[in-house]
């Protein structure tokens, strides 16, 4: 954290005591994790690079293509759609929840002393609890012809938007956004509570006394404030969208069409159904590069300049 | 942070990263077992011995006649015990390549096996056919597990795989709901389905029930029937089995994918049909939800238990009355790893399954489908008036017309998750056409061919 308390600089028991540790001994005690670290992250990134400049079917003899795979990925309309479908589920995944987050959090922080708002965390953070698998099932009965959203819509008069809305083209996207955001919206929520607990009460009185009203305490106070928590959200939640895999694949595994077919998803398709081990591995490493190069700016963007 | 520490920092990630690369060094693959030129042939046919053998199966979850057979199988022979493993089928499909070469069960629930030939991993099974006389039984019934070792074509050469029995599709019907539109009997002709669903529509009873949801276009099964009822079975069974030149974009193919889309269009099919998936769509029409539905005997049992005396079951009409009537017919297909260690007990094993009374009865009661077997062979009774009666009739009826055809699901690995589903899936939304939908089926299967 940025702002320190003065207790960290105290001395600690072993440099007040004059003693030395050889400082290879702190390997010693990174060097387990370093090795399975190694073993289980960083080698297999080194071998789906491999794997990425070879046609290979996972079992028989590989032949070298060389950059042939990724060029695949950006000219194949069908593999540059999926990249496309996952940009678009940043919005459900990312925007929606940190945006909703935020405006909930300062609404619970509002009536923090009452039962409702310890209430409305726990719904909130439920989703955080449910397996993704169980979260998919259940919004896939929601969402199905029959389901409560249409009896819901049916019940107010709008029997006439109802629809097997993920199993049509033009909704099935959104659809899975509308779970991404369910399933994300509490750990956002939690994470923005949490910030909002360590703001100084004296900042909101002050700004009251010079007349500031709710919104103008949300924005010029709450929001600035909350800088690294909304960029912890931001990163979270645009990787979620970004890596999205098992909501899609319980809800409609990439269909109507390929109408939700994202990165993942198709990563999985070609290594496992397609054998096309190569491709996977190229579509893997493309969506890695996005993840990284989406996620450095957030980072920096947020990061607190008063350190 | 001092200058040592850095030095360090440095060592180890060299050390780390190094062992990363390393184990990434020389072109991927290459473990594949050697082809075996030819099947073992043994003397005499194979058994399980008397000594204690312990076979490894690797089934399907939720299909229980492997594993009632299995029982029975250990029951007459207590020497053999199973160590099974199961799994959804489409686990196992992704599974089955690196199941077989790192940890080879000796009997297999397999699927389509044309990738699993070409890296050596199937037990070329001549051998055993030759001992156990497999050969003499009606050759349609081990077609679809014959490949040319180590080539592409599939429907001729080594035998790689065995059926528990063999299933076939066709049509279901609610007799309650058929008694309702005035439908006395299965239609005759294609002509005649056209008009029962017509006025099925008409009377506020749903058509079809069908899945075509996820990640299976379950509206492959009306559309092959269609082209079995516009075309003979040869030329689809030629492009299933992968010979060369075949093509799925044929004129007959094309009128099928159209009267598919007529019925589409017509509202034959639930509205949120592209959002059923299998299970749901079995549920719907066991509760009433649909006059038709195309599927396969595999539910026959099922449905003489859920709906008894109430679902009839007719092979898709021709589309001239007395015409030749064709359908997907497929075995319950198992496959020996050709690294497997108890081979002679796992094919002593499938020829009991198809010759032992018992076993047969099991086949036809748990699964109901056709035992496999010599033409001649005795067929377990069958209550009549059952749905299973119907299905076992049926197939008589495809054999006779010499109607069998595999699914085409299985003409590669990838063609119907990637390429069949997404586009009868775009067809039902009007986002395709049926010309567009063949031609682009056929370019994905070019590929593929070639591709892999």
């Amino acid at each position: 954290m940025a702002r320190r308390t003065p207790k960290t600089r105290r001395p600690g028991p072993a440099r007040a005591a004059g003693l030395r540790t050889p400082s290879w001994v702190g390997w010693l005690f990174v060097a387990p994790a370093l090795a399975v670290y190694a073993v289980f992250v960083l080698r297999p990134i080194v071998l789906t690079f491999q794997y990425s400049v070879y046609r290979w079917d996972g079992i028989g003899s590989s032949t070298w293509v060389g950059l042939g795979n990724y060029g695949k990925v950006f000219t194949d309309p069908d593999l540059f759609a999926t990249i496309l479908n996952a940009v678009k589920l940043i919005v459900f995944f990312s925007l929606i929840p940190v945006v909703l987050g935020l405006v909930i959090a300062s609404t619970i922080r509002r009536i923090a002393a009452s039962r409702l708002a310890l209430a409305a965390r726990t719904v909130l953070f439920l989703p955080q609890v449910i397996p993704l698998v169980a979260a998919g099932i259940t919004w896939s009965w929601l969402l199905s012809s029959t389901g409560l959203v249409n009896q819901l819509l049916s019940h107010i008069g709008l029997g006439g938007v109802t629809r097997a809305w993920l199993g049509d083209f033009s909704t099935a996207l959104p659809a899975v956004g509308v779970i991404g955001a369910w399933v994300l919206l509490g750990l956002c929520t939690i994470l923005l509570l949490s910030g909002m607990s360590k703001i100084d009460p004296a900042l909101y009185e002050a700004a009251r006394m010079d007349g500031a009203g709710p919104i103008r305490e949300f924005v010029s106070i709450t929001v600035p404030s909350l800088r690294q928590e909304i960029g912890v959200c931001v990163t979270v939640t645009v990787i979620a969208a970004l890596a999205s895999f098992d909501i899609v694949y319980v809800a409609t595994q990439g269909g109507p069409g390929n109408a939700t077919m994202v990165p993942g998803l198709e990563i999985y398709y070609l290594a496992f159904s397609e054998r096309q081990v190569g491709t996977a591995s190229a579509l893997a490493v493309v969506l890695m590069v996005l993840v990284i190069v989406v996620a450095i700016p957030i980072q920096w963007l947020t990061k607190d300049r008063s350190s | 942070m001092s200058r040592r520490i850095r030095r360090w920092n440095g060592a180890v990630l060299t050390v780390a990263l190094g062992g990363a690369l390393a184990a990434g060094c020389g072109a991927p693959g290459g473990d594949a077992p050697q082809a075996e030129a030819t099947g073992t042939s043994p003397s005499s046919a194979p058994t399980c011995g008397t000594a204690p053998v312990t076979l490894n199966g690797y089934f399907e979850t939720g299909f229980p006649v492997p594993k009632d057979l299995a029982d029975e199988f250990t029951k007459q022979h207590p020497n053999v015990t199973w160590n099974i493993r199961e799994d959804q089928f489409a686990v196992i499909t992704q599974n089955a390549p690196r199941v077989l070469a790192d940890d080879p069960p000796d009997l297999m629930r397999l699927p389509q096996v044309s990738e699993l030939v070409k890296n050596n991993l199937l037990k070329n099974l001549d051998g055993y056919a030759k001992a156990f006389g497999w050969d003499s039984w009606p050759a349609s019934q081990l077609q679809q597990m014959r490949m040319v070792p180590g080539g592409k074509t599939r429907g001729e050469g080594s035998l790689y795989a065995m059926g528990l029995n063999f299933s076939m599709t066709g049509v279901f019907y609610n007799k309650k709901l058929a008694a309702k539109i005035g439908m006395s009997a299965p239609p005759a002709t294609l002509a005649e389905l056209d008009d029962a669903l017509a006025k099925a529509k008409s009377a506020g009873v749903p058509p079809i029930a069908q899945f075509n949801g996820g990640a299976t276009g379950g509206l492959a099964f009306p559309l092959q029937d269609l082209m079995a009822a516009y075309g003979p079975p040869g030329p689809i069974n030629d492009w299933i089995f992968q010979k060369p030149g075949a093509t799925i974009d044929t004129p007959s193919n094309l009128e099928a994918t159209r009267h598919l889309e007529k019925w589409i269009k017509a509202g034959y099919f639930w509205k949120d049909v592209n959002a059923v998936d299998y299970a749901t769509m079995m549920s719907r029409f066991i509760k009433g939800e649909g006059l038709f539905m195309f599927n396969g005997d595999w539910e026959s049992g099922n449905l003489d238990k859920q709906m008894p005396g109430d679902v009839g079951f007719f092979l898709m009409p021709p589309e001239q009355e007395g015409g030749g009537q064709a359908a997907m017919s497929a075995p319950l297909t198992f496959g020996i790893s050709s690294r497997a260690k108890n081979a002679d007990c796992a094919a002593f094993f499938l020829n009991w399954v198809a010759t032992d009374a018992k076993a047969r009865e099991i086949g036809v009661a748990v699964g109901g489908s056709h035992p496999m077997g010599p033409a001649d062979a005795a067929m377990p009774e069958v209550k009549a008036g059952t749905v299973t009666a119907s299905t076992l009739e049926a197939g008589a009826k495809i054999g006779k017309d010499n109607g069998a055809m595999d699914f085409i699901a299985n003409a590669t690995g990838a063609i119907y998750a990637k390429s069949w589903t997404p586009q009868l899936q775009k067809l039902v939304a009007g986002q395709q056409t049926p010309d567009g939908l063949l031609k682009s089926v056929q370019s994905d299967y070019t590929s593929q061919v070639a591709g892999s």
